[in-house]
């Protein structure tokens, strides 16, 4: 929470600012997120690796706990697709870009900047990064506040599910409150197997 | 998109190769001020940008809409998944 916060406010902070930056100013800023996109990503992939309890969790994956990752990619993105009926400002690669984000909101709004620029200009491309920001923000603090609603309707699995990414780190306490602690090591998995797959989906749908 | 998948191939087998290492343990740390910095970047670049600040409402919405839909496929996929594993006895009858 206190991270989301943080989050929030440097964001805020940086619209601030560029309200009052000149053109010289903007067109760095353009270029330099690429560079700390790698450091972030490298960073990412460091932190997996150096995980205590990799070694551990890959013992212990049962075939069904893999699935889950699945449904969630599957269930996402198809509704997600068929959001784009609702918003004609977007193409239906666009919404599942967007959804692929799995409340990743930091790496997926900044990939999805990234790889757009190239195909549609840093205007249009910056106006879907700032959704997939706020879509993905909004998606985490309904898996936080949601998850005894959803475990009660929609079984064990739909608090994880609904986390995305977060099922490893800020939404697991609510995950195993509300679904039991034998879930877990599923949340965890489940975490992992999405944290690989964004960056693999986005680049895949804004292509 | 491979430099992105390379690195993070790399990232992941260099953690494990020095997961004894200290270091590596405070590296949230460093991954939370990396993302900071990104998003005051981030910033600048829709603070500079006119237009996206004027749209920023109906931005909201679209993003609100886009968010929700994916909570529901989530749920139902996650539903249709508690359904099959339950009945082939998997992770509930741990």
């Amino acid at each position: 929470m206190k991270n989301n916060l943080i989050v929030i406010l440097c964001f805020a902070a940086g619209i601030f600012c560029g309200t009052f930056a000149g053109t010289v100013v903007s067109t760095f800023c353009e270029k330099l997120p690429q560079f700390l996109l790698y450091a972030l990503i490298i960073q990412v992939g460091l932190n997996l690796g150096a995980n205590a309890e990799l070694g551990k969790m890959l013992k212990d994956i049962r075939f069904s706990s893999l699935l889950l990752p699945f449904f969630t990619i599957i269930g996402t993105l198809l509704f997600s697709a068929a959001a784009s009926l609702l918003l004609t400002s977007w193409d239906m690669y666009d919404c599942m870009a967007v959804g692929s984000g799995f409340a990743y909101y930091s790496l997926s709004s900044l990939l999805i900047v990234q790889m757009k620029e190239a195909s549609v200009g840093i205007e249009i491309a910056s106006q879907l990064g700032a959704i997939a920001l706020l879509a993905n923000i909004i998606r985490e603090m309904l898996a936080l506040f949601g998850a005894p609603l959803y475990a009660s309707f929609f079984g064990k699995f739909a608090p994880v599910s609904v986390a995305g990414i977060n099922s490893m780190d800020v939404c697991l306490p609510a995950i195993s409150r509300y679904s039991g602690k034998n879930i877990v090591p599923v949340a965890i998995i489940h975490g992992i197997i999405l944290e690989i797959s964004v960056p693999l989906l986005i680049s895949f749908f804004c292509k | 998109m491979f430099i992105i998948l390379g690195l993070l191939g790399l990232g992941i087998s260099a953690g494990y190769l020095f997961r004894h290492v200290p270091v590596f343990k405070r590296l949230e740390h460093s991954i939370s001020y990396t993302i900071f910095a990104m998003l005051f970047i981030f910033g600048i670049t829709i603070g500079a940008n006119q237009s996206l600040l004027n749209n920023i409402g109906e931005f909201g919405i679209q993003a609100a809409i886009l968010a929700i839909c994916g909570v529901s496929g989530s749920l139902v996929a996650s539903f249709i998944a508690y359904k099959l594993f339950i009945k082939k006895g998997g992770i509930n009858e741990k």
